[in-house]
């Protein structure tokens, strides 16, 4: 990115210069990294975006507003992030359509008897996430996409919690879309990926108009550019873009073999350590096989909000609050829940001063 | 912040809040919260002759948020409509006697938040922007 400022700086895919031209290279280097690191069958199915959230509202909107009519369902589940409800709400309510919800049992993993009752010959959609960032459940996404398209309905993933954490092929899981952001994968902000099957983006309307998304442009209309452009509109964020396509080379560099056992490793441990803490209570899977490297708890009556502040001065940051998963904190029935989470940079060693700071916050609330 | 602010006074009001629950035929009812973490409270109000005559609470969140309500609840039983209103965010960390901090402060003062917006809407008075600012 340093570089990109520094020695080319110029918009892409405009310019006739010196300039545009590399600028323009780095860019479409970038995504054939995404490509490759997805495992993407065509370059061009990758497009741009500013973040997950972007992607998702992009599929609802531009895609939904094509696609969804009155009386379809659209099957989410109580996990789902709140990037992944509202614009399906937004869509359903537009065209009278209805979002149903795959309620979760008792470990926090999607019940297969509602997958199989939900996705029936009604629905148009089925959008889950990968990974919950708040119960860390890893989903068994490739029967879900199996009975997704079953019935002839969409398959769009949800994969920001899990592309940075662990392989995925987006060919393999079969999925008709898939997002994720790049600031959560040691990638700069603003920067997030839609891939798409090609021909469903071919037949996909654009989201955004403006530049670079049009063939030809007259008084009385405009036709469209080849994909992935024409779900580019606008200068784009072309730094983001290159900072993602360093953040990839980094992570191949690591592997996501060893970055996923990292994380599963310490996962374990902490599992382990915490539920000897008395008065936690742990959301999520036991079996840390099937979680990504998230542990959402509550200790006691304290409220997340504070025991995130007592941790904190600690050195220890923690998220607290809903995780913008409010309708999972219903099902839950509890108002907040603190959530501990690892990265390839975390070691055991900060988890023991997080199991300190637990029972220093134990003492402090008389627990 | 500090870890200092978890006093016993605050912890006891906590688990034991003074003033919870529901007032039979309150005369003004203001709820409010703070959407970047979920804390909720809820005033209601007995006024008689330009004062607080009985209140009640409710509300979740976390420690400093619904201690500072209760407290708050006591404080306020007997003053003036007025004085109400000129209560301010000094008051509140009078009564509470701590510093919550820069990112703590907005839980102290929902409750105040609350009870004054109550305060405005009995008196039929457009709540000014410094209440509103509060949270």
């Amino acid at each position: 990115m340093d570089d990109y400022y520094r020695n080319s700086n110029a918009n892409i895919h405009r310019g006739i210069h010196k300039l545009a031209e590399e600028a323009t290279l780095a860019y479409e280097q970038a995504r054939e990294k995404v490509s490759k690191f997805i495992g993407a069958k065509h370059t061009e199915e990758i497009v741009f975006v500013r973040n997950a959230t972007e992607g998702l509202n992009l599929i609802a909107l531009a895609w939904g507003r094509a696609n969804i009519n009155r009386d379809d369902k659209i099957v989410l589940t109580i996990m789902e992030h709140h990037s992944n409800i509202v614009p399906w709400q937004m869509i359903a309510k537009e065209k009278g359509a209805h979002v149903e919800f795959i309620e979760i049992d008792g470990e926090g993993i999607l019940r297969e008897d509602q997958v199989r009752e939900k996705i029936d010959n009604t629905t148009k959609v089925v959008a889950v996430t990968h990974a919950s960032n708040v119960l860390g459940t890893i989903n068994a996404v490739e029967q879900i996409g199996r009975a997704a398209h079953r019935v002839g309905a969409l398959f769009v993933l949800d994969a920001a919690q899990s592309v940075p954490h662990m392989r995925v092929n987006a060919k393999e899981i079969d999925c008709d879309f898939m997002v994720f952001s790049g600031h959560k994968m040691l990638g700069p902000t603003g920067i997030g990926v839609l891939y798409g099957k090609k021909q469903i983006l071919e037949n996909t309307p654009p989201f955004l108009g403006g530049g670079e998304m049009i063939r030809e442009v007259h008084t009385t209309g405009a036709t469209w550019n080849d994909i992935p452009y024409k779900f580019e509109a606008g200068t784009p964020n072309a730094a983001g873009a290159i900072g993602l396509g360093a953040a990839i080379d980094y992570l191949n560099k690591i592997g996501m073999r060893h970055i996923y056992d990292h994380e599963l490793e310490l996962t374990d441990y902490a599992l382990e350590k915490m539920s000897h803490v008395g008065g936690t209570t742990i959301y999520g899977p036991k079996d840390p096989t099937r979680r990504v490297g998230v542990i959402a708890f509550n200790l006691g009556d304290i409220h997340a909000h504070d025991l995130a502040s007592i941790l904190d001065e600690e050195g220890i940051a923690i998220r607290s609050g809903h995780h913008c998963a409010q309708p999972l904190m219903e099902f839950l029935n509890v108002p907040a829940t603190s959530r501990a989470s690892f990265y390839i940079y975390n070691t055991k060693e900060e988890v023991d001063v997080l199991i300190s700071a637990l029972e220093k916050a134990r003492k402090l609330f008389n627990l | 912040m500090s870890s200092d602010i978890y006093k016993d006074i605050i912890l006891d009001y906590y688990r034991h809040p003074r003033n919870f629950g529901d007032l039979p035929d309150p005369d003004v009812r203001a709820k409010d919260s703070n959407p970047l973490c979920g804390d909720v409270i809820e005033m209601q109000l007995r006024i008689r002759d330009g004062k607080i005559d009985d209140l009640r609470f409710k509300g979740r969140g976390c420690a400093i948020s619904q201690a500072s309500a209760s407290m708050l609840t006591e404080l306020a039983k007997g003053k003036t409509l007025d004085e109400m209103k000129a209560l301010g965010k000094e008051d509140i960390l009078n009564m509470l006697g701590i510093d919550p901090g820069p990112t703590r402060i907005k839980c102290a003062l929902l409750g105040l938040k609350v009870i004054k917006l109550g305060v405005y809407g009995y008196l039929g008075q457009t709540v000014t922007e410094e209440v509103k600012q509060l949270v």
